[in-house]
């Protein structure tokens, strides 16, 4: 195994140039996955997350077929899959998920389809579906510099609102919030993130960059502001780490940065102060924070009654 | 409060002749109901009477057949947003990591608009809508913490932060222990004798006749509206929930 200092003089080797590269897209999907990633995993839209990150593929693979660009190919794909969506979604005889189910599955078969009509097939869609660092051209590295920068500018605009549209939506409604169009640009925006992302990490495990860090963030605090900052640095630092044990230890990239980001969420699982295991069995025992508990009972029985209700 | 009382005359909600279709189905017909300045008026009928219906399209939340809904005199869209709107409790996301004060604030998204922060008016208006509810103390604890009552306040607090003309009140009792539910009458009562209009839908037939100014009696459209002293025909009471002739319930609720 390479040491940091080994490592370090690697990143500088003028021969192993898509190395830094590597390394910096990496850490710029994982810091905007993270921030984007707090608001899938608080609005439980993991699912929605995973569909679109299957239904970029074909825009990908057309992209790379007529050699145009990968991200404006992935984000036409994702929204014009998402529309479809909503419009199927209409027929009420449908729930929301079947629909999802059919169109991310149809959408990743015809990207299969398509990229198989390529030249050197098997290559290009082996480092579609599991990522690769190799072959990164430099102008992605803006690219995604610039549609992270742009991502994240956009959700500091919009944040009370997708939060308060996240928080109740009839109430945002009637505060004259347009609650379908923030949630289309909230889709969007997870496709955005998604597209930047695939090209190091790959398409089937980008999924984790989004989730795990905020999922993790979650658990270490009950302030969003601050969740918000937590998720992407470790998302960064999984990134950081999994890039340099799979360059030490010649592991496929995305999956040893999607192990490490796992590693961390079992990490804090277990430590977490106020969330963890280890600290809820302190409190159970001292016999403090179980002030919460009854009140979470009397509301399940609330919601259960209300349900009957209607 | 930019009313002077000059404008008491105006009601604060004032709906003639609505009529809302759910679906091509008829929910509400002719509709008509007022809301003074400084009154509870308690919005009770049996299940799928139409009264979150008729609170939606207060709030423009659903469409209108035909009739008018004004708030404090005007009819635009955007006097809607002078009304304050505690939904059900469970309408809300308890899990999200955000404070009581933070929750507040939500309340006056719609009035700070896109792309500005909260000004030093938006904090004050959280300060006082606290105060008023009283969970000023509170203020930073997670909203997860909380009990059901504790909960029941902050949503109210949320729609105070507007300083609404009006406040519609879903339910606001359900699943709340009797002590919980007198704290929050009490509460109700307050922002009541403060000049606060009012209307709450409910089930709690009993506490309704005690503490409300006025009831209406809502099944598709108004069967009766009044003082709950007034109310002593049983007659109105089988129109709207189809109680039995005789039903002990009538004579709790003094008709009979």
């Amino acid at each position: 195994m390479l040491s940091i200092g080994e490592f370090v003089a690697d990143l500088s080797n003028p021969l192993l140039t898509f190395l830094p590269k590597a390394l910096l897209i990496a850490v710029m999907s994982s810091v905007v996955c993270g921030v984007i990633g707090c608001y899938v995993v608080l609005r439980g839209m993991a699912f929605i997350g995973d569909a679109v990150a299957h239904a970029v593929f074909p825009g990908l693979a057309v992209a790379f077929v007529l050699q145009g660009s990968l991200v404006l190919g992935g984000l036409v794909a994702g929204v014009l899959t998402a529309v479809l969506v909503a419009v199927f979604s209409q027929n009420r005889r449908l729930k929301e998920d079947s629909v999802i189910g059919i169109f991310f599955a149809a959408a990743f078969a015809l990207g299969i389809v398509i990229i198989s009509r390529a030249p050197g097939y098997a290559g290009s869609l082996q480092s579609f579906l599991f990522g690769s660092i190799t072959g990164i051209p430099d102008e992605d590295v803006y690219t995604v510099a610039g549609a992270g920068a742009i991502l994240l500018l956009v959700a500091l605009g919009i944040h009370k609102e997708i939060v308060a549209a996240s928080l109740d939506r009839e109430m945002a409604r009637s505060a004259g919030l347009p609650v379908f169009a923030i949630d289309l640009t909230l889709y969007v925006m997870v496709t955005i993130a998604v597209v930047i992302s695939v090209q190091t990490i790959g398409n089937i495990l980008v999924l984790a960059l989004l989730i795990t860090p905020a999922a993790t963030a979650r658990l270490l605090t009950d302030r969003l502001g601050l969740m918000m900052v937590l998720a992407p640095v470790i998302g960064a630092l999984a990134a950081l780490v999994g890039v340099y044990l799979s360059w030490s230890l010649d592991l496929p990239t995305g999956g040893t940065i999607v192990l490490t980001a796992t590693l961390l969420f079992l990490l804090i699982w277990v430590l977490a102060p106020k969330h963890g295991m280890l600290g809820r069995a302190l409190a159970g025992r001292s016999g403090r924070g179980a002030v919460a508990a009854p009140a979470e009972d009397t509301e399940t029985g609330v919601v259960q009654q209300a349900a009957t209700r209607v | 409060m930019s009313t002077g009382p000059e404008r008491h005359a105006v009601p604060a909600l004032q709906v003639r002749g609505l009529a809302v279709d759910l679906g091509g189905r008829p929910v509400l017909h002719d509709v008509d109901l007022d809301v003074d300045v400084g009154e509870l008026v308690g919005l009770v009928g049996p299940n799928g009477a139409g009264k979150t219906t008729l609170l939606r399209s207060v709030l423009a939340l659903v469409g209108t057949r035909s009739g008018t809904v004004r708030i404090d005199g005007e009819i635009s869209r955007r006097a809607r947003t002078q009304v304050g709107y505690v939904p059900q409790r469970h309408e809300f996301s308890w899990d999200f990591p955000i404070s009581v004060e933070g929750v507040v604030l939500t309340g006056r998204v719609g009035t700070i608009g896109w792309l500005r922060r909260a000004g030093v008016d938006d904090y004050r208006a959280v300060r006082e809508a606290l105060e008023k509810v009283r969970m000023t103390d509170l203020r930073h604890r997670p909203v997860g913490e909380l009990s059901g009552g504790q909960r029941q306040r902050v949503l109210v607090a949320r729609a105070l932060a507007l300083r609404p003309k009006l406040l519609l009140l879903d339910e606001p009792f359900t699943g709340l222990d009797i002590p919980t539910q007198e704290l929050l009458m009490d509460l109700f009562l307050e922002l009541r004798s403060e000049g606060q209009a009012l209307l709450m839908t409910t089930h709690d037939l009993t506490g309704a006749m005690h503490t409300c100014s006025r009831l209406c009696l809502i099944n598709r459209t108004v069967i009766a509206d009044g003082p709950p002293e007034e109310l002593t025909d049983p007659q109105v009471w089988i129109r709207t929930f189809g109680f039995r002739e005789g039903s002990p319930l009538l004579t709790h609720l003094g008709a009979s």
